[in-house]
């Protein structure tokens, strides 16, 4: 009861340094329970940083990250871990397992029941045929379909996703963009979206946070970074995709 | 032919046993070590560099390191540690065994994708779960190449435990490369080699079945290596009763009279064993720890090396010198002396034109001198090259069969012969008188371990040895061995020696 007023994720002041550089500086930020959130900016302005303090796979050096109304420094991290769906932009699923354990593995971990193999892979679009196949013998595109549906089967309400689309080629990137959005809306999850593209956040997510040296620089919806309302930095990275729209249609017409 | 087969299977078992071991200690030791090196950088340079360091030494180093190690340890905690024998070659075959695990676990478990370990900790899994169901599976395949190549080294290592006393199959390599028995090498490489090769396709039947995950290879694998591994061992078990444990050092001499001794024990009801290939020094430590209960030592040996005495007295104070000094000292027991000299000599081919080691010393500089492995370090070289000033063109070792052969081709000009050895008489060699008496004297004498110095019915065994043996005779068993063609088994000429051994006065 009292969780559902609460953030789904919030920041408070926190910080974190890699060998003596600020990573993330004096972050605070809340994520509302049940929006697409996209964290963007360029390569080392910390986004992704922030985004593994989300379930301590860094550890914050001050300040407090909190899931639901707790503090996580408080928490077993193997539990908090399994509870949060996680993607990575080169994937990281397990070459030794096949399709359906590599979806299974956080319900086996967690000693739960078996997951229906075929309903996570028809979530995702695949079909239910790869199920015995290795990573190996998939495409890229097939591989991160399948690591977004080993991060759904843990039945986690949070999707934590740092550049998912990243080497995938163009044509991929639209249609799992567009799968990933309607599983937000399909499982009411709050999800945050890292990626250094702003026309794929702008597409995708309802609220934008651009970071930049370690901090946050703009905090806006699309309409409002569309409009120029969410300052420099904003700005000229909207810059880019509007550069590239006007060109297209001028080559069109 | 018949012998060698007889003896292989107790051989094969003790060498399966010992490397089977080996293999245990280095995989119990290297795994974890392994998994903590992968993790900590700069353990793992260390771990990794120690076990390369032991690589550079020799092997056959390595084990005979291990027995001084093994006796001052022994010495510290006062206990009895054996220092011959199973321990070890146990231990030196381990520490080599260790570097390709080691290796092969760090880089296994270095080449897993980084982003792997990562998906592992952000799908919730505690480090045990990440070991089990990621880390172990994935450096499984390059961690069994390791274990495959420290098996086969293992195996083919095995051979040298013969010179620490545990028995392998190098005993039928050592000894017949002694008694140039081409037939017992052969039969001894030809067993570790099989060894060697059915455990590789075993190992790599369950790499195959790990690395293609899949479970009847591998459970195969491991089942077939199991009943190999017992079905080897079989021969051991009517092993364990108590026994007598007669050493020999690495010559025909020395394997023909442990044949002798343990014929006389076995007809007198006891269970033998024997320890062949001995070094000098290791064969009267060996007496005085109780590994040995018995060999044929040489009064000078013992005089100059292990009681350092730099005088060379006569036959009789020696012998009484040596029996006080054991019974003041290691407790060890002076049986008698056999009755025949196996002594230090410098021999010439028949037509040289030398007759005396004065004679020697005038035309040594255009001379080269062949030596047995040990006679250049030794202080009777010392002795009487100070004594007639001796200088050769150049000095080379071999081993004494390799010695007389060098000596036929001219290779040497003199060699350091041994008066007993038969190849004296067959090769009608001179052998150079000693005017100045700068040689000790070298009795064979029957020693016993101080346990059995005590046992009056063992000694009874024993005593109708003393004064028994002629040097003739021990040159004729000796030469029966050692010659080319029709050649005895030590087991035939030391029956032939036994039968022609004196009635005692």
């Amino acid at each position: 009861m009292s969780t559902e007023a609460k953030p789904a994720l919030a920041y408070e002041q926190v910080s974190r340094r890699y060998a003596g550089v600020s990573a993330v500086d004096h972050v605070s930020l809340q994520v509302a329970r049940g929006s697409f959130v996209a964290l963007v900016g360029p390569s080392g302005s910390g986004k992704s940083t922030l985004l593994r303090l989300a379930n301590r796979l860094d550890p914050p050096d001050t300040g407090r990250v909190l899931v639901d109304g707790h503090d996580i420094a408080n928490a077993d991290p193997v539990t908090l871990r399994r509870g949060i769906g996680y993607v990575f932009q080169n994937i990281g699923l397990f070459p030794h397992l096949s399709v359906a354990e590599n979806i299974g593995i956080i319900p086996r971990l967690a000693g739960r029941g078996p997951v229906d193999v075929a309903v996570a892979l028809e979530r995702v679009g695949l079909g239910p045929e790869l199920a015995d196949r290795l990573p190996a013998q998939l495409s890229g595109g097939q591989q991160q379909r399948v690591g977004i549906a080993r991060a759904l089967a843990g039945e986690g309400k949070m999707l934590l996703m740092d550049e998912p689309f990243g080497a995938l080629d163009p044509v991929t990137r639209d249609t799992l963009g567009k799968t990933v959005r309607w599983l937000h809306d399909a499982l009411g999850l709050t999800t945050i979206l890292v990626t250094h593209d702003m026309a794929e956040a702008l597409l995708l997510a309802e609220r934008i946070v651009v970071m930049a040296h370690g901090r946050i620089v703009a905090d806006a919806t699309p309409r409002e970074m569309l409009a120029g309302e969410a300052g420099p930095e904003a700005d000229a990275l909207v810059a880019i995709p509007r550069a590239q729209t006007k060109r297209l249609s001028e080559l069109a017409r | 032919m018949n012998d060698i087969i007889h003896q292989l299977p107790p051989l094969i078992a003790s060498h399966v046993l010992l490397a089977a071991a080996a293999m245990g200690l280095a995989l119990l030791v290297g795994l974890p070590l392994g998994l903590a090196s992968a993790r900590r950088p700069r353990l793992a340079a260390v771990a990794v560099g120690f076990a390369g360091l032991v690589q550079t030494v020799p092997s056959l180093a390595l084990l005979a390191l291990f027995y001084p190690l093994l006796l001052a340890l022994s010495a510290m905690i006062g206990g009895r540690i054996p220092a011959l024998g199973f321990l070890p070659a146990l231990l030196a075959l381990s520490l080599y065994a260790l570097l390709p695990i080691l290796r092969n676990v760090v880089a296994g478990l270095q080449g897993i994708d980084a982003a792997v370990l990562q998906a592992a900790d952000a799908v919730g899994m505690t480090p045990g779960q990440r070991l089990r169901l990621v880390e172990a599976p994935l450096a499984a395949p390059v961690a069994m190449a390791g274990i495959r190549t420290a098996a086969v080294w293992t195996i083919g290592g095995a051979t040298l435990a013969t010179t620490v006393g545990y028995p392998s199959l190098g005993n039928p390599i050592f000894a017949g490369l002694q008694i140039e028995r081409w037939d017992l090498v052969l039969a001894g490489c030809v067993a570790a080699a099989a060894l060697a090769l059915i455990t590789d396709g075993l190992l790599g039947l369950i790499e195959r079945g790990v690395r293609q995950r899949r479970r009847v290879p591998t459970l195969t694998g491991v089942g077939l290596l199991i009943l190999g591994l017992l079905l080897a061992c079989l021969p051991l078990l009517p092993m364990s009763e108590r026994s007598i444990t007669i050493g020999a050092k690495n010559f025909s001499e020395q394997f023909i009279l442990a044949r002798l001794i343990g014929d006389r024990l076995e007809r007198a009801g006891y269970r033998v064993t024997y320890r062949e290939g001995l070094g000098s020094a290791v064969a009267f430590r060996a007496l005085q720890s109780g590994d040995v209960d018995v060999y044929v030592e040489y009064s000078g040996t013992l005089w100059a090396d292990t009681m350092g005495r730099k005088d060379a007295p006569s036959r009789k104070a020696m012998l009484d010198g040596i029996q006080s000094w054991m019974a003041a000292g290691p407790k060890t027991g002076l049986i008698g002396p056999l009755g025949f000299e196996n002594a230090y000599a410098l021999a010439a081919r028949p037509n040289s034109g030398l007759t005396t080691i004065a004679d020697l010393a005038r035309k040594a500089p255009d001379l080269t001198l062949g030596a047995d492995l040990e006679f250049l370090d030794r202080p009777e070289w010392r002795a009487i090259r100070d004594a007639y000033s001796l200088r050769f063109k150049a000095t080379r070792a071999y081993s004494p069969t390799f010695m007389y052969r060098a000596l036929q081709s001219g290779q040497a000009d003199v060699i350091s012969a041994f008066s007993s050895d038969g190849r004296i008489a067959a090769d009608h060699l001179t052998i150079l008188a000693d005017p100045k008496g700068a040689m000790p004297h070298y009795d064979a004498i029957l020693l016993a371990s101080p346990a059995r110095a005590r046992d009056a019915r063992f000694l009874s065994v024993l005593r109708p040895l003393v004064n028994a043996i002629r040097v003739e005779d021990m040159r004729a068993a000796n030469y029966s061995v050692d010659r080319d063609t029709d050649k005895r088994t030590p087991e035939a000429a030391a029956l032939w020696l036994d039968a022609r051994a004196k009635v005692p006065r």
